[in-house]
């Protein structure tokens, strides 16, 4: 009795210090009655410290709704969900907000830089959001900008940049916080091929540091090499789970 | 975060521009249509502010202060002898004819002060010395009377004229604040403008009243009151009480009421609709920060800052172009206007308090925000 209580604790414990990401049975619909549509239908999701996971599936399958889910963005119907150990779903809305702050980064499909900030100041607004001073955050946020190509344009309006330079705006800010889990909705879309390697690896760099993570939205079957695992989704569920060694080109 | 808010203000110069334009435009209509209104009203009161009066006895029955109901000749020796009274003068006032050179006649209000005193003499003497209107047949006049009765050519420290066939020496040009009549105003001694009016029972348009020392003006004029049945006001109650008549019977009071007030709502819910669409157009924006952290209590100090600032530079444009307005419009005294501290500072006070109603009903929509949107196409 005593003997498997404390093999339940341990084996709990052991998959808290393996796992960052715990996500079991999570659903969600968004609308009400008659038009209410099941977008998430029970979906399992484990993430483990040092992983770089790629989630991939078609267009609508639930990928970014998923990622909302997990950011704290998005509250699940049903499921459980812990990250980084806590169980971010008991914490009140401003607790989540700076549970975000601290801890993860974002680069969003649609980039979401402000548009009267130069490169360098909206890579540092995680920085400034922490209350870093000013100048600190800056050469912080230049720094970052430099290490992914970015050091012509530091002081450029993102309306002065091309899509993959906005791209590239936009996961200089998520990587400027140095968060312990990345979550990044398309980054490569709007990259060609070798920026798109270039910005993936160091996105990989990030997650294979022990204690931190990466969830890879994408439809770009060039990065699939650099996932330790692939996730499918189709139709609001986890369809298939690869290893990244079993993949097949394509 | 400050400067990031001031970034997200300043950095949109269209949405920037179009809020700064409705929050000055607000400020200076307000400014502009209030100062007009105070303008009107100070010219209703002048016959009061043009002279230096703490009290005034009148007529009991008089309403304001152009109407004039003239009081026995006994009414200066009764106020002197109401206690607390320190001095007591006559004043008269009347409209008479003066008569130009080329014949043709001119209306202006004939004031007659106290020669020993010169009580109810005008602040500002711009030309010659008004302690000559001691001298025999002489006056002095204002700038109105100048230009009226012929220009600063014709009409000077030295010239003469008529007034009812009595010809008169200017000896002093004086400032006087215009009235609504628009009359021009001449100042002689008491004694010299009875002689000049024509024979009326009753002359003595006011006595005016100081108090001894330690006794209010108020307190005093109520004292007279009592003990002899005449009015008697200090010189605020008369402004007020003048005001307060215009106000009912002339329909200044309900038309450029109704346009100062309709200035302020139609001010008001410009300034605050602009900044509300200005936060709603920058939801996205907003949204970003907060999905990547930033709490609701920071994104309020964004707003506000963001409010404040433009709601003080709009304000500070606004009373520049209404004051612009009123220098421009207003020169010569063409259009009443007077732009008073009280005003300024009203309107300052509902700019701020329209830009806290706006950033709060904007705060509430941010709080409820869900940052999802960024994640959304
Ligand atoms: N806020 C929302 N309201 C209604 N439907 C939504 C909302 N967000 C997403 N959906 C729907 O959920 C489905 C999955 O969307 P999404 O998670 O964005 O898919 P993916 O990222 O895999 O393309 C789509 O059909 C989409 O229309
Ligand atoms: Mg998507």
């Amino acid at each position: 009795m005593v003997n498997g209580v404390k093999a339940t604790v341990q084996e709990f414990e052991h998959d808290l210090s393996r796992w960052l990401v715990r996500a079991k049975g999570i659903t969600k619909s968004f609308g009400e009655g008659h038009t209410k549509i099941p977008v998430l239908k029970g979906v399992d999701l484990d993430v483990a410290r040092g992983e770089v996971l790629l989630l991939v599936g078609p267009s609508g399958s639930g990928k970014t709704t998923l990622l909302s889910v997990i950011a704290g963005i998005l509250e699940a119907d049903e499921g459980e969900l812990m990250i980084l150990g806590e169980n971010i779903k008991a914490f009140s809305q401003s607790a989540k907000t700076l549970f975000r702050r601290d801890h993860l980064g974002f680069v969003f499909q649609q980039y979401h830089l402000l548009p009267t900030l130069t490169a360098s100041e909206n890579a540092a607004v995680p920085l400034l959001i922490r209350g870093m001073p000013k100048r600190d955050a800056m050469a912080h946020a230049e720094e970052v900008l430099r290490s992914v190509g970015m050091g012509e344009r530091l002081a450029s309006l993102p309306n002065r940049l091309s899509g993959g330079e906005q791209q590239r705006v936009a996961i200089a800010r998520a990587l400027a916080g140095d968060p312990q889990l990345l979550l990044c909705d398309e980054p490569t879309a709007s990259l060609d091929a070798e920026t798109g390697h270039r910005v993936v690896e160091q996105l990989r760099a990030i997650g294979k540091r022990p204690d931190r993570a990466v969830i890879i939205v994408t439809h770009d079957s060039r990065i699939f090499e650099f996932g330790d695992r692939i996730v499918h989704m189709d139709d609001g569920l986890v369809h298939q789970i690869q290893d990244g060694s079993e993949q097949v080109s394509g | 975060m400050s400067f990031v808010a001031l970034k997200m203000l300043f950095g949109d110069r269209a949405k920037y521009l179009m809020l700064l334009a409705g929050l000055t435009f607000s400020t200076m209509l307000i400014v502009q249509q209030g100062s007009i209104f105070w303008g009107l009203m100070t010219w209703s009161m002048s016959g009061i502010s043009n002279v230096n009066a703490p009290v005034w006895v009148t007529d009991p029955n008089i309403n304001q202060v152009e109407e004039i109901k003239p009081l026995a000749d006994t009414a200066v020796t009764r106020v002197r002898s109401v206690p607390g009274v320190e001095w007591a003068v006559p004043l008269y006032k009347g409209v008479q004819r003066a008569r130009l050179r080329d014949g043709n006649f001119e209306q202006i209000a004939l004031v007659g002060i106290d020669p020993s005193t010169l009580i109810g003499r005008p602040y500002t003497v711009l030309d010659g010395r008004i302690e000559e209107l001691r001298a025999p047949e002489t006056v002095a006049v204002d700038e109105l009377t100048v230009e009226r009765l012929g220009g600063p050519n014709k009409i000077h420290v030295g010239s003469t004229f008529e007034i009812n066939d009595h010809r008169v020496r200017i000896v002093a040009i004086v400032q006087a604040q215009k009235s609504f009549q628009n009359i021009p105003f001449v100042y002689t001694t008491y004694e010299r403008a009875l002689r000049i009016t024509p024979q009326e029972r009753r002359k003595l348009s006011y006595v005016l009243v100081g108090p001894q020392p330690g006794i209010s003006a108020e307190a005093l004029a109520g004292r007279i009151q009592k003990e002899t049945g005449l009015g008697a006001y200090s010189g605020d109650q008369f402004g007020w009480k003048t005001m307060q008549w215009v106000l009912k019977n002339t329909g200044i009071g309900v038309n450029f009421g109704t346009t100062v007030f309709l200035g302020f709502i139609v001010g008001m819910a410009i300034a605050g609709q602009t900044f509300y669409l200005f936060t709603v157009e920058n939801l996205q924006q907003f949204g970003a920060l907060k999905a990547i952290g930033a709490s609701t209590g920071m994104l309020a100090r964004m707003i506000l800052l963001q409010s404040f600032t433009v709601g003080l530079i709009g304000y500070g444009i606004g009373i520049g172009l209404a004051t612009l307005f009123g220098l421009t419009a207003g020169r010569g005294g063409v259009l009443p206007f007077k732009e008073t501290w009280p005003l300024l500072l009203g309107v300052f006070v509902a700019l701020m308090m329209i830009c806290s109603l706006s950033s709060v009903i904007s705060i509430r929509k941010l709080a409820k925000l869900e940052p999802a949107v960024v994640f959304r196409g």
